[in-house]
């Protein structure tokens, strides 16, 4: 049954108030989620003061320097710091997004970071991503093939390559599974908006020749068709791709197979 | 406490193999309600307010009852398919699955009810 209210322990309560740098005249107000495993504390809001005249432009950088120079023990992840890696998606002022690419500039008032919403936390703003990543391997994000391997390459026409556009970028910051409310309820068997976008792009790969069985795979109440186009997926991708119409056309193509 | 790897939460059960039908039939009878929806206001509408006698008359007449007859049909069958999908997303296991039995005769019979009404009229 779906659950409306947090559990007790999951309940977020009000945490440390950090001091203000000194001498510093522009600041911003940062709240981050805090949880430590090892505790057995609830988890709590922090609130740190920011001097932005000696702080880089984007959330990444307001949380690398929080980590520096006042609270070492914040966790998060980061590597890339340019949108191409996925590690450092959030949830930035209500929006799931990657810190690296977000401006400070883009939110009104206090900033408030979370961990992606409605999955396990490890630590502070970092969630469990095995499940989805085990998800994404469920769907064989490799090329298939059964004809004898061509001795220089599987070809392809710049036509066909053209399709794959808008679906080879996803980085897997799971940003869209976790805005999606049919992947909160029911994520342990809906694939979710990342997967499923991965899925279609193999699906229409014309050098790909499991699309029966892919599509045999994803032919599941569950699997797919917990998919109602709410949208939240498409609107919240950091790299403006839309899952939502991936997720649209493997339904279409299920319909063409059978009918 | 179960040891089971990633990949076989993932993978679960496996496929199904069924969904697609659900899912044409929903958009099929919902280009279908598209259609029926507004006769049926246009042929009820008429005969709204008049007395008992008149109104057995007019549902005497073939089209505005077969109108009828096919808007409770498809509409109740498109009822009953979109409401298993809400039961779907939010009760799971068997409560789940009793909801769904519930629901759909519940579903049937009411278009049952409403179909051999308008019958009685009619003939």
């Amino acid at each position: 049954m779906v659950e409306l209210a947090l559990p007790k322990n999951s309940r977020i309560t009000t945490g440390k108030t950090w001091p203000k740098p000194e001498g510093a005249t522009n600041l911003r107000t940062v709240q981050i989620y805090r949880w430590n495993p090892d505790d057995g504390k609830n988890p709590s809001v922090d609130t740190y003061f920011v001097d932005m005249d000696t702080c880089g432009p984007m959330i990444l950088d307001v949380l690398i320097k929080i980590k520096n120079e006042m609270d070492p023990t914040l966790a998060f992840r980061r590597s890339c710091r340019e949108g191409i890696c996925g590690s450092c998606a959030m949830n930035i002022d209500g929006i799931n997004t990657l810190a690296c690419i977000y401006g400070t500039d883009e939110v009104k008032g206090d900033i408030k970071i979370y961990p992606l919403p409605h999955m396990p936390v490890v630590r502070d703003l970092i969630p469990d991503l095995t499940h989805f990543y085990a998800q994404h391997a469920s769907i064989m994000p490799w090329l298939e093939t059964k004809t004898n391997t061509p001795a220089k390459e599987w070809k392809q026409s710049i036509e066909d390559r053209e399709k794959l556009d808008g679906l080879y970028e996803c980085v897997m910051c799971a940003c869209c599974s976790t805005s999606c409310p049919s992947y909160w309820w029911n994520g342990d068997r809906y694939l979710g908006p990342a997967a499923l976008l991965h899925a279609y792009r193999w699906l229409i790969d014309s050098r790909d020749e499991a699309t029966g069985e892919r599509l045999d795979n994803l032919e599941d109440p569950f699997k797919l068709y917990r998919c109602h186009t709410i949208m939240n997926c498409a609107k919240t991708c950091p790299k403006g791709l839309n899952p939502a119409k991936a997720i649209a056309s493997i339904k279409k193509m299920m319909v063409d197979r059978a009918y | 406490m179960a040891y089971l790897t990633p990949r076989k939460r993932a993978t679960g059960m496996g496929s199904a193999k069924s969904g697609v039908a659900h899912f044409w039939n929903m958009k099929v009878s919902s280009i279908g309600l598209l259609i029926l929806v507004p006769l049926f206001v246009f042929t009820f509408g008429p005969a709204l307010g008049s007395s008992y006698e008149e109104m057995v008359a007019y549902y005497q007449h073939p089209f505005p009852a077969i109108v009828a007859i096919l808007t409770l049909g498809v509409g109740f069958m498109h009822f009953k398919n979109g409401f298993q999908v809400l039961i779907e997303d939010y009760v799971h296991g068997a409560a789940g699955q009793y909801s769904i039995i519930a629901m759909n005769c519940l579903c049937y019979a009411a278009a049952a009810t409403g179909i051999f009404s308008i019958i009685r009229i009619a003939l």
